[in-house]
């Protein structure tokens, strides 16, 4: 097992250690003459958990994404697991192999049994040997629930079957840093807690975590820092209880209203 | 429920009460398709008494001009006479053991490498079986060595050549397609530009001048004394004609494939070369098999036209053997009779083996 898993202690969060994992500095990003990132900073901490939420086109998506470099940014810095990406492949490969993103739309392998999307990366990335990630996998498949479906293909499974998969399958890559952009929107409600469940156990195991998503009771159950863009801006940046009870800016409190309202 | 009161009731009676109600309802349902039906029936009346008769019951198999002229219908006899010439051009008589000896060995290979869909385990042996198999096809159709006599290649012919000719061709247009398509999509702009005039080029000019070209206009360009072989010019011409068709077939799959799963494997750590061989092509040339094939028949046919430069496909010993005796020239129907039926008995399993293919492989992942 690793350091990380080993503090597991049932039901309380670990606090997040000093050691900063993430920094983003002034960076921006234009699609064309559309400004979408502007001047963000972000630092975050080994093992912090932080939920990024915002209005539709807000820039969350695109930020948590320039983070393993499936966007590019024009200007500024942004340094992960103190390497920095920027063109160098290298760097973005080597990145890409600790940072892991679980998407909306799962992205599983439709020509894959569940346990051969899983064993894929760490065979051909990690150079496992195939028993040993065989094992792996199905340790994986046994904490997200899941694992009497290892021979099926992604399609003969639910949704939120599918979107546990995927979170094993970046596990199985052992990741530093998780990514999440918007795990649970894609999902049909009565799946949306199968996946948070999962998601929770992770927060509390202390893997640092980004996570675009609207679930508000995911946010107060494990977040140290809730971050609120709007228009490409980090409008809004507070721990959790902060947040909700007292949004300083105008937009976060319009935003809050209409997503709480109901 | 209500609605089986709709339904029609099950037929019963007798077995012709039933083709009696099977008919009205599928042949003569309202007066269009009656007419129709009708139609079809005078068609097929007109059409199949007289063939059948022109081709089997007043046809014969003797293999002398004399035995053909006795007859009213189809003159197989020039089939049977020229049987060898037309299975092997102008192949040296007493050797086309040989021709005959590789085509088994081709097709060996071929079925046997068809045949990894179903069973796993031949797959490892794909690949050992052609590096082995191709020079054995090789030493046969040659020789010069192990006492066979040596043949030139320029005396090779007939459904071998076509045979040879496509094979090696599939082989090597299904790689450098690939690389085309992915070529074409490169954010390099060297490697696009490139790709792109290519494939432009190439699909922009007929196969006849690309066979042309590769077979009078390029040796100008070698340096004297370098010459390359005919056959070999005819079959790059072939090659380079339909990588270029294939490459838009592939990329035609490649951007089917949705953007999130370039993304699962780059954000997995997959390389670009991993990712697409791994994840991204198996799924691109899963849905690109009925185009794929498409393209694999229609250039078996275009093999044919080699023939404008001077070598003799199966098509061409078919012409061979009309010209062979002026009294035989007449039989030309016969002659391209027989080698439509065997040119659709090839592209025809290839069909029916693409769409086992597609089959096969959608097993078990309904999406």
């Amino acid at each position: 097992m690793t350091a990380t898993e080993a503090q597991t202690t049932n039901g309380v969060v670990p606090p997040p250690s000093n050691e900063e994992v993430i920094t983003v500095s002034k960076a921006n990003k234009w699609y064309g003459n559309f400004h979408v990132l502007k001047d963000i900073d972000l630092h975050v901490r080994k093992g912090e958990r932080i939920v990024i939420c915002g209005p539709s086109g807000s820039g969350k998506s695109t930020l948590i994404r320039t983070l393993n470099r499936l966007e590019t940014y024009q200007s500024g810095e942004i340094t992960v697991d103190g390497i920095l990406l920027g063109d160098d492949v290298k760097n973005i490969e080597a990145v890409r192999r600790e940072v892991c993103m679980v998407f909306q739309h799962f992205n599983l392998f439709p020509h894959m049994t569940v346990l051969e999307n899983l064993t894929l990366a760490p065979i051909w990335v990690r150079k496992m040997p195939k028993k040993e990630a065989i094992d792996l996998a199905m340790h994986y498949l046994q904490r997200v629930r899941i694992a009497e479906q290892a021979h099926k293909f992604p399609g003969q499974l639910s949704g939120g079957q599918q979107q546990r998969v995927a979170i094993a399958r970046s596990l199985c890559m052992q990741p530093k840093i998780m990514l999440f952009d918007e795990p649970t929107s894609a999902l049909d409600p009565e799946m949306v807690k199968e996946v948070l469940d999962v998601m929770v156990e992770l927060a509390k195991e202390g893997m640092t975590m980004l996570c675009v998503t609207h679930e508000m009771g995911f946010a107060k159950e494990v977040a140290d820092r809730v971050v609120f863009m709007d228009a490409g801006e980090i409008v809004e940046m507070a721990g959790p209880q902060e947040f909700f009870a007292n949004p300083k800016s105008e937009r976060t409190k319009l935003f809050l209203s209409q997503i709480l309202s109901h | 429920m209500a609605d089986n009161a709709k339904l029609p009731p099950l037929p019963t009676g007798t077995f012709s009460a039933r083709a009696v109600a099977w008919s009205k309802k599928n042949l003569f349902d309202g007066w269009f398709n009656t007419l129709l039906t009708l139609g079809s029936i005078a068609f097929l009346v007109w059409l199949i008494p007289p063939l059948v008769n022109w081709a089997i019951v007043n046809a014969t198999l003797e293999p002398t001009i004399e035995g053909c002229a006795e007859v009213t219908g189809a003159c197989w006899g020039f089939v049977n006479a020229n049987l060898r010439l037309i299975l092997f051009g102008t192949y040296p008589f007493e050797e086309q053991w040989r021709p005959l000896l590789a085509m088994i060995v081709l097709m060996g290979i071929i079925c046997f490498s068809l045949g990894g869909v179903k069973y796993p385990s031949f797959r490892k042996a794909i690949i050992p079986m052609w590096v082995i198999g191709v020079p054995i096809i090789a030493i046969l159709m040659w020789g010069g060595m192990l006492g066979l006599t040596y043949v030139q290649n320029s005396y090779w012919g007939g459904l071998p050549l076509t045979l040879i000719l496509s094979a090696i061709g599939i082989i090597f247009a299904f790689p450098l397609g690939l690389l085309l398509a992915l070529g074409r999509q490169s954010t390099m702009p060297a490697i696009k530009t490139i790709s792109v005039v290519y494939i432009e080029v190439i699909r922009g000019v007929p196969l006849i001048t690309v066979l042309f070209m590769a077979s009078v206009m390029f040796p100008l360009f070698l340096p004297d004394g370098v010459t390359i072989d005919k056959l070999l010019r005819a079959q790059i011409g072939i090659i380079l004609f339909t990588a270029a068709y294939l490459a838009e077939v592939f990329r035609g799959g490649l951007q089917a494939v949705p953007r999130g799963q370039f993304e699962a494997g780059d954000s997995l750590g997959l390389s670009y070369w991993q990712s697409m061989r791994l994840i991204i092509l198996p799924q691109a040339l899963r849905l690109v098999i009925p185009p794929t094939v498409n393209s694999f028949i229609s250039m078996l046919k275009d093999t044919t036209l080699v023939v404008i430069i001077g070598l003799f496909d199966f098509l061409g010993t078919v012409k061979l053997a009309l010209r062979s005796d002026p009294a035989w020239t007449k039989y030309y129907v016969e002659g391209y009779a027989f080698a439509s039926a065997i040119f659709f008995l090839i592209c025809f399993s290839m069909a029916k083996y693409s769409a086992y293919l597609e089959k096969e492989l959608r097993k078990g992942e309904q999406r």
